[in-house]
C-alpha cells in the first residue's frame, strides 16, 4: 500500500476525533476523542518512519504514547475529583477549576 | 500484494467505524468499547507499516491498560445516557463543518503535496525495522534525552492522579451517597480543603 493512503486514513480519524472533542459535552468522552486525535497523529508519524525507513518516527509514536496515558491519568483524576465534589459530569458548566 | 491491499481496508473500515463509534454512541461505556475496536484495528495498520514493537505496545499498554482505567472510572461514575440531538449552540452547527474543514485541508495537502515518496510503498528496509532491537538501541541512545523525559513525565503524572484524586477531609459527609446534585451545582463550590 502507498504511504498516502495511510496518511488520508490518519486526517479521517483526527477530524472524527476533533468533530468529537467539539460537539461532546461528557468530559469522559471527550478524553476518548483526544485518544483519537493522538492515534491518528501516531499513524502518520508511523507512516513517515516507513517512508523514510527511519525508526526515529516510531520512537516519537512511542513517547506520544507515554503522553496519552499521562493525559489520561491525569483527566480521570480531575473527572473522579469533579465527582467527588458532586459536580455536575459537563464540561459545559464546568468552566472553572476552582474549588 | 492484494491480501496487504485487503488487510488495509479492513483494518482501515474498523479503525473508522471505531472512531464514529466513539464520537457517535450516547453511553460512554459504549464509547470505551468502541475505542478498543479502533484500537485493536489501528494496531493491524501499524503491523502493515513494519511496526511490530508498536503494535504489541498498542494492544498490551492502550487496548488494555488505559482502557481498562477508563472502564473502572466509567463504572465509577455511572455511564449514564446523554441526549446527542440536543446539544444546540454555536458549537453544536460549527464544530461538525470546522471538522470537515480541517478534513478537507488535510486531504490537499496530503494528495496534491510534491512529495514524490508518497505515492510509493517507502523506502527499502532491512529485516530489523520495527524490531525491539531497533527501537531499544534508539531509545537508548539517540533519543535517551526523550526517553528520560517521559519517565519523568510518568512520575509527576502519577503523583499528580494521587493528589487530585485523594479523598480530603471533611469531604464526605456520613451517609450520604456520592453524586453529582445536579439540580443545585453553585452550593458545592465553597472550598473544601
Amino acid at each position: 500500500m502507498d504511504v498516502v493512503w495511510f496518511l488520508v486514513l490518519s486526517a479521517f480519524i483526527f477530524v472524527i476525533g476533533a468533530g468529537g472533542v467539539l460537539t461532546r459535552r461528557n468530559p469522559l468522552v471527550v478524553l476518548l476523542c483526544l485518544e483519537l486525535m493522538l492515534n491518528a497523529g501516531n499513524l502518520a508519524l508511523i507512516a513517515f518512519a516507513r517512508m523514510h525507513g527511519d525508526g526515529s518516527g516510531q520512537i516519537f509514536a512511542l513517547i506520544v504514547m507515554v503522553i496519552a496515558a499521562c493525559e489520561v491519568v491525569i483527566g480521570l483524576g480531575i473527572i473522579v475529583a469533579m465527582y467527588r465534589n458532586r459536580l455536575p459530569i459537563d464540561i459545559d458548566e464546568m468552566s472553572e477549576l476552582r474549588g | 500484494m492484494w491480501f496487504e491491499q485487503v488487510l488495509f481496508f479492513v483494518a482501515g473500515i474498523g479503525a473508522l467505524a471505531g472512531a464514529l463509534g466513539v464520537v457517535m454512541l450516547r453511553n460512554p461505556f459504549y464509547s470505551v468499547l468502541a475505542l478498543v475496536v479502533h484500537l485493536i484495528a489501528l494496531a493491524v495498520l501499524f503491523l502493515l507499516l513494519h511496526a511490530e514493537f508498536l503494535a504489541a505496545g498498542q494492544i498490551v499498554v492502550y487496548a488494555g491498560a488505559v482502557m481498562v482505567l477508563y472502564l473502572f472510572v466509567v463504572a465509577y461514575i455511572g455511564g449514564s445516557d446523554e441526549p446527542l440531538a440536543a446539544e444546540g449552540g454555536p458549537l453544536g452547527v460549527f464544530g461538525p463543518l470546522f471538522a470537515a474543514a480541517v478534513g478537507v485541508e488535510l486531504c490537499i495537502a496530503f494528495v496534491a503535496s510534491g512529495l514524490k515518496a508518497l505515492g510509493t510503498r517507502g523506502a527499502e528496509i532491512g529485516t530489523g525495522f520495527g524490531a525491539p532491537e531497533q527501537i531499544g538501541e534508539l531509545l537508548l541512545t539517540k533519543w535517551l534525552v526523550a526517553f528520560e523525559t517521559a519517565s519523568f513525565l510518568l512520575l509527576v503524572a502519577a503523583v499528580g492522579a494521587v493528589v487530585l484524586a485523594r479523598r480530603r477531609r471533611g469531604l464526605e459527609e456520613e451517609g450520604a451517597a456520592p453524586g453529582p446534585r445536579r439540580e443545585a451545582p453553585t452550593e458545592t463550590l465553597e472550598v473544601r480543603v
